[in-house]
């Protein structure tokens, strides 16, 4: 299955109540091209659009011109199934640990018995097992959000859009958590687009850097990330570390 | 990575009882009251002393059970068809924005109307039995369930109706999901306003008039001068609205329980 993600001359105004008319630019002519099964980190500044940019592959906003493309589908014209998630959890405060996990496939109505059976072992490398039962409020920031990737895990699509899902963590915990994500994700392959405003998780995680600019966002620049997998959390203090990020950050102020 | 053991005991430490706090305030009072009374001589008929009141509770107690029953009778009816209708329409106006749009001033006006012209206004068309008690008591408690259950359901949430969206749930499917759910503590709080007024309304609609209730029971001890029969009637009233409220704060801990292991 293709499940590559095309993005082609994507323009999109934010038409705001008090504007004089020609609307808020959010998006400009924005090109981006990521292989199946790549890790990409999108990386800029507050308010550049990347979020935007995440909701419009998701589908949930087709106000906008240019194309996309999640494999040869286009989202603005079919559902693409893609897992999403956001630095919210999202997690039904009402719901066991359990039960907010399997509601994609609740929502497909699904065979919750042969799922709950099914997902044992990802509970596990999730690191939730024994906490099935626990409610949201019970468990710990880390917990929380491990619960939902593996939510977001479950919904059927072969693209993962991540927006910011480590950003409302503590240092340690959001360290434990890309360590823990790189595994995971080096174990079962997708297609990741991963938006961060944090530099070291973008090049530790990621095969590949797009760096935006400020609003209108466009790509201001693409940087591969040539470190071997499985990624060590060492790699972060080698000179190469700090090339890359030089880098960027040449790119963010330019 | 390792399991986080130290979480999930947050909320296994008790509550102190502050419960306590009230009922001794309220003790003071009384004792304030009896040794106002006793120290002023003031009249049984202007103020009756709570040792009064309750020997009136205890006198009467046959005449005031009748009028009890009456009077619980009423409100439980109109209670009842008011959660029936207040759910429902609390979920039409939840899901169908036109219905909202339409019908959500109107019952704002409906609240907006003094009671005191509504009930004699249902005697005169309905006479003194049972049924303009009970549209009155609807009236009353409709409005604060269906519009706390309302205002909950529309409360935005857009990054969970986007991750729902994302699953493919279509719109009733994230209205039972997740917005039903998350209003059920609205709708509980609208309830616990609605059993309070549920009394209250019926008393007033019989003081208008009536054959039997407490309301009508009350008027008469008034002319006659009876005020510790009067405040045994209120005495009477608080303990019922503090019941059903109390019962719905039972039924709320019930649901919201199981809620929990869906």
């Amino acid at each position: 299955m293709d499940n590559s993600i095309r993005i082609k001359e994507l323009n999109m105004v934010y038409n705001g109540p008090d504007d004089d008319g020609t609307g808020l630019g959010v998006l400009q002519n924005v090109n981006l091209e990521v292989q199946g099964n790549e890790f990409v980190s999108i990386l800029g500044p507050s308010g550049c659009g990347k979020s935007t940019l995440l909701k419009l592959i998701a589908g949930l906003e087709k106000d906008y011109d240019g194309d996309i493309y999640l494999g040869n589908d286009n989202p603005r014209y079919k559902r693409v199934p893609v897992c999403y998630m956001l630095q919210k959890d999202c997690l039904m405060p009402w719901r066991s640990l359990l039960s907010n996990v399997l509601l994609p496939i609740e929502i497909k109505n699904g065979d919750l018995k042969k799922a709950r059976n099914e997902i044992q072992p990802l509970i596990a490398e999730f690191g939730l097992a024994g906490f099935e039962n626990y409610k949201p409020r019970q468990l710990s920031g880390g917990m929380r959000q491990r619960a939902a990737l593996l939510r977001t895990y479950l919904m059927d699509g072969e693209i993962m859009l991540l927006d910011e899902p480590f950003a409302a963590l503590d240092e340690i915990t959001r360290m434990q958590m890309q360590d823990w994500l790189t595994s995971v994700w080096e174990k079962h392959k997708k297609t990741v687009l991963f938006v961060t405003h944090d530099i070291d998780e973008a090049i530790y995680l990621s095969d590949k850097v797009v760096v935006m600019s400020e609003r209108p966002g466009t790509v201001i620049g693409e940087i591969k990330i040539d470190f071997q997998r499985p990624r060590k959390r060492e790699m972060i203090l080698t000179s190469r570390f700090s090339d890359y990020k030089k880098n960027i950050i040449e790119l963010l102020r330019a | 990575m390792k399991k986080l053991k130290n979480t999930g005991q947050k909320n296994k430490y008790k509550e102190p009882g502050l419960g306590i706090i009230p009922v001794v305030i309220l003790g003071i009072f009384v004792l304030l009251w009896q040794a106002l009374v006793d120290l002023l001589k003031i009249q049984p008929f202007i103020l009756p002393s709570p040792i009064k009141v309750f020997k009136a509770l205890y006198d009467e107690r046959r005449l005031l059970l009748t009028h009890t029953l009456v009077t619980v009778g009423e409100a439980l009816a109109g209670l009842g068809i008011a959660i029936v209708l207040g759910i429902i329409f609390g979920l039409l106006m939840g899901y169908y924005k036109p219905v909202r749009v339409a019908l959500y001033p109107v019952f704002v006006i409906t609240q907006t109307i003094p009671l005191i012209i509504l009930a004699p206004l249902f005697a005169v068309w309905l006479g003194f039995g049972f049924l303009p008690k009970i549209i009155i008591v609807v009236l009353m408690c409709f409005f604060p369930i269906s519009v706390t259950f309302t205002q909950d359901l529309i409360k935005p949430d857009e990054d969970m109706d986007n991750i729902l969206k994302v699953m493919g749930a279509g719109k009733w499917k994230s209205f039972r999901l997740a917005r039903i759910p998350q209003a059920l503590s609205g709708l509980f709080s609208g309830l616990k306003i609605a059993v309070t007024y549920s009394i209250t309304g019926a008393v007033i609609s019989e003081w208008i008039g009536a054959k039997e209730g407490l309301g009508i029971y009350m008027t008469r001890a008034m002319t006659s001068f009876k005020t510790a029969v009067l405040f045994a009637d209120v005495v009477i009233i608080i303990v019922l609205s503090l019941a059903l409220y109390k019962l719905v704060e039972i039924i709320e801990k019930k649901v919201t329980k199981n809620l929990e292991y869906v």
